[in-house]
């Protein structure tokens, strides 16, 4: 069901090291990210999934190792570079303005889109306007894909943990991104949440094209979704395949998995 | 005006009405729709070249006269067009219930033997495709929304976009084409098949009831200048394409009158969107009125104790002077002046959160309206009447005219219809817009219709004395007898039940019992704000339903009915003496409701056995456990042990007379 030119990669991380002190999160992991695959990040609690997402936004720098989005080799990037160049993300626990409306949230993420300056902006006239005009018709796209029509002037504070989870989508979905990353979208939703998170999330892959990457605990979901998938266990890379061949990976089954019961 | 007047005649088909439109009201909205948060809008010139290009793409799909395409999705403009263009070729549209699960759409599919399906976007696509091989006579599926639906075999579906602008291509090379429609248009008679609208199964599997042109025109048009309807009115349509009130009240009356229909954004959004429109003509069931009217208590409720006082202070007032106001009789100057400020502190601003600014009609019908609700509303000046009908009758056999309206009657008979009760007290009537027959059922065709040409409504009521107009009390199939040959009426009960706010639902029982026992589904929506307020901690519905203080705050509504019905003659020995809460809301997936939302009280019974065995063997709890249907169609188990409590009677003056 991919299209081709999967085989491009979109994203190399090559034997990243990051340690906080003592602590090590992670060593010498290297995996790549296809342009227009899902790809999912598994691993036990700790095992530094998050940091591996830190790192590839630019929130945190390897001690050693390298990241190579695009074809540009960078080890010191900035977050905000990493959003212009292309990657947005959502957050394990929401990371919304909780005041603003969901609307109001999304066209947040347009903020790098803008090209006028922030006095055009201020006095709203002329081109800005016209700019202003042409965010909100992509927000309102987005609004309709994520199908939040009915929150769009609700704070977001309101709103159920589902449906902010959702607006997280949106706003950075309303980045453009080439590769996205999602932090455990799934986390605490239930089953028709899940489901229809499941269905925006490969919609999103399909519509727009995008590159997912995905943090996830529901292994069903998972399985489901992702064309290949990277195993963690204390910041060390032990699997990396097929949702089937990762199923079978008697070292992911000690580590994570289980056996069934 | 005069257009109404001169509807009839020549122009018996809906295609006919759609030319007329065009030409007489051209520049005026015909059909909005809210897209990407902007009301689009489309005037009747605009709307007639799409379904004519739309019309042409059909026919070169392959879509014949006497074809049926079924049409399944929310209220969208292109759906309304599929009809249009469907009728334009002769082809016969069938809407189906958007939320019907596929074993439902299977079968409405089936029966009506569909060559084409309009679906709505990929969820209602899924289904049809996963009942494909129940389907033979299957061309093709157009849909309206593409997302999610690019990789899927295009063998057999095409975008509605696509299928108009391949006419309106085929109508540009080919210059004789036009001519061609508007023959095909002209040739129309009011004779044929309009629709096939699938009744919702109240009782056992549902049936195509087939209406004609002409009659439906017939009785749009009675109404239409019943309720002096023009060009220049707006409705909401968010009713469900497949309900004859949809049908009837947005599609027929808006082709006749030419007004405008306002598409929703989406089915979530109808509130808003009310608002946004401020509809001049409204239809709503009973349950929505009381929707809002819950709501709107609740949030006074939040509201600073000036504006509280305020509110309930003019509310008193309208219930004094409301009624005579809004029907022109006499009022004292002194209750018109604090009308007149009433109106500008609360009544007008009230109507305007709610969307009814501008309505200058609203019917509900469906199922008996709280007098209170109804009345309520009426006393701030919204003009809210009755009709009583059924799919059969293309709609109304009643409907209150203004100045005579009462809460307890669905009004004398409609224009040009004629009613009879029957001597098993069964409403009968000939209308305009009846229908011609059961699609494939001779048999149950043979049923209904009497051998002099009524319709049996399988409703039982009588005409009020005082008034003259009609009064239902139930179907006439379900109104049993208690043991000792006491009338029960379950509806009759159940309605009254119903009319506290706390109770979303009520199914009573008592035919041939020695007394009558009762469940209770509690409404969420008000329950759980009473819950809230008096720090009451619940973790689901199931507990809060079986929450002792719930049971409690149920038990004396029920008490108080049971106090009002001692009153009543009749009714005074079909008192509930027991109940319980439902551990789960009734619900159409599980069919214990319709997909009206009317509860089927047989399946209801047989489903929960057990808890109905308990009732009347004296046991105070009950352990039930029953499959339920999720969205996606798969299945669980959910069980529970419920409480029954013990209600006391209210003594009747016939009962005090035997103890004396």
């Amino acid at each position: 069901m991919r299209s081709p030119g999967i085989n491009d990669v979109l994203l190399r991380v090559e034997g990243v090291s990051l340690a906080f002190g003592g602590v090590k999160a992670l060593t010498d992991v290297s995996f790549d990210v296809r342009k227009g695959e899902i790809r999912a990040i598994i691993g036990p609690n700790g095992a530094g999934k998050t940091s591996m997402l830190n790192v590839v936004n630019g929130f945190y720098h390897p001690n050693q190792g390298s990241i190579t989005f695009k074809g540009k080799t960078r080890t010191r990037m900035q977050p905000y570079e990493a959003s212009r160049g292309g990657i947005a993300r959502t957050f394990q626990n929401v990371a919304l303005f909780k005041g603003m409306s969901a609307l109001d949230n999304i066209t947040a993420g347009r903020t790098l889109k803008m090209r006028c300056g922030i006095f055009w902006q201020a006095l709203r006239f002329g081109p800005a306007q016209r700019e202003e005009i042409e965010h909100r018709r992509r927000v309102e796209e987005i609004i309709d894909f994520l199908e939040i029509e009915v929150i769009r002037k609700v704070p977001v504070a309101r709103l159920p943990y589902g449906l902010q989870k959702r607006v997280e989508l949106g706003r950075a979905l309303a980045m453009e991104p080439e590769l996205l990353l999602l932090d455990e979208p799934m986390a605490g939703m239930n089953l028709e949440e899940k489901e229809d998170m499941s269905r925006f999330i490969i919609d999103v892959n399909n519509h727009y094209g995008t590159t997912i990457a995905l943090i996830e605990h529901d292994m069903a979901v998972v399985m489901d979704l992702s064309d290949r998938v990277v195993v963690l266990d204390h910041g060390v890379k032990i699997a990396d395949g097929s949702p089937d061949e990762v199923k079978r990976n008697q070292a992911v089954i000690d580590a994570y998995l289980g056996v069934a019961h | 005006m005069g257009a109404v007047m001169a509807v009839g005649g020549s122009l018996d088909t809906f295609p006919k009405l759609l030319l007329r439109n065009a030409a007489q009201f051209g520049n005026h909205a015909a059909i909005r729709h809210k897209d990407l948060g902007i009301w689009q809008t489309w005037n009747w010139a605009q709307v007639l070249d799409i379904v004519r290009a739309y019309a042409v793409g059909l026919q070169r799909l392959g879509l014949k006269q006497n074809d049926t395409i079924a049409i399944v999705g929310s209220n969208r403009p292109k759906l309304y067009w599929t009809m249009m263009a469907a009728q334009m070729v002769r082809a016969i549209p069938v809407p189906v219930y958007s939320d019907a699960v596929a074993d439902e759409l299977s079968y409405v599919l089936g029966h009506a033997d569909v060559n084409f399906v309009a679906a709505q976007d990929q969820e209602q696509v899924d289904k049809v495709l996963s009942v494909l091989e129940r389907l033979p006579h299957l061309q093709t599926i157009v849909y309206d929304e593409a997302r999610g639906l690019r990789d899927y075999d295009h063998s057999r579906l095409r975008k509605i976009e696509d299928v108009i602008a391949d006419g309106r291509a085929a109508l540009a090379g080919d210059g004789s084409l036009a001519a061609k429609v508007d023959e095909l248009i002209d040739s129309g008679e009011g004779s044929d098949t309009s629709i096939i609208l699938y009744t919702s199964g109240t009782t056992g599997a549902s049936k195509g009831v087939v209406l004609s042109a002409k009659r439906c025109i017939d009785a749009a048009t009675d109404t239409v200048s019943f309720d002096k309807l023009t060009e220049n009115d707006v409705a909401l349509a968010y009713l469900p394409l497949a309900w004859v009130g949809d049908h009837y009240l947005n599609y027929a009356q808006g082709l006749v009158a030419g007004f405008c229909m306002a598409c929703p954004e989406g089915p979530e959004t109808v509130q808003q969107d009310l608002r946004e429109i401020g509809p001049s003509y409204y239809f709503a069931p009973p349950r929505v009125f009381e929707t809002m009217l819950t709501r709107l208590m609740i949030r006074m409720e939040d509201a600073s104790a000036i504006k509280r006082s305020m509110f309930h202070y003019f509310l008193k007032i309208a219930r004094r002077h409301g009624e005579a106001i809004l029907t022109g009789k006499t009022v004292p100057p002194s209750g018109r002046i604090l009308y007149a400020i009433g109106r500008m502190l609360v009544y007008e601003p009230l109507k305007n959160v709610l969307g009814l600014s501008r309505v200058r009609v609203a019917y509900t019908a469906g199922e008996a309206i709280g007098p209170d609700l109804f009345v309520f509303y009426r006393s701030i000046g919204l003009n809210l009447k009755q009709l009583y009908g059924q799919t059969e009758a293309f709609l109304y056999v009643t409907c209150q005219p203004d100045g005579e309206i009462f809460a307890d009657t669905v009004g004398p008979p409609a224009p040009n219809v004629v009613i009879r009760i029957a001597d098993t007290g069964e409403v009968q009537f000939k209308s305009p817009g009846m229908f011609v027959q059961y699609f494939k059922d001779p048999a149950k065709t043979a049923e209904t219709l009497t051998p002099d040409g009524y319709v049996k409504t399988g409703d039982a009521g009588f005409f009020d004395e005082k008034t003259g107009h009609l009064k239902i009390i139930d179907r006439a199939k379900d109104v049993g007898r208690l043991k000792d040959g006491t009338l029960f009426a379950p509806k009759y009960l159940e309605n009254r039940l119903k009319f506290f706010p706390n109770i979303k639902e009520a199914v009573t029982f008592g035919d041939g019992r020695d007394f009558v026992c009762a469940m209770i589904n509690i409404d969420l929506t008000a329950v759980s704000n009473w819950a809230e307020r008096n720090n009451i901690a619940y973790g689901s519905y199931q507990e809060l339903a079986a929450h002792p203080l719930v049971y409690d705050m149920i038990g004396r509504n029920i008490a108080e009915m049971n106090g009002s019905l001692a009153e009543e003659k009749v009714m005074a020995g079909a008192q509930v003496r027991r109940f319980m809460i439902l551990h789960k809301e009734l619900e159409a997936d599980d069919g214990e409701l319709t997909r009206t939302q009317k509860v089927r009280r047989s399946f209801v019974a047989d489903r929960y056995a057990a808890l109905l065995a308990a009732f009347y063997n004296g046991a105070n709890e009950a352990d039930i456990s029953t499959e339920v249907t999720f969205e996606d169609g798969r299945k669980g188990r959910r069980s529970a042990r419920l409480r029954i409590y013990d209600l006391p009677t209210t003594q009747t003056p016939a009962d005090l007379e035997k103890a004396a």
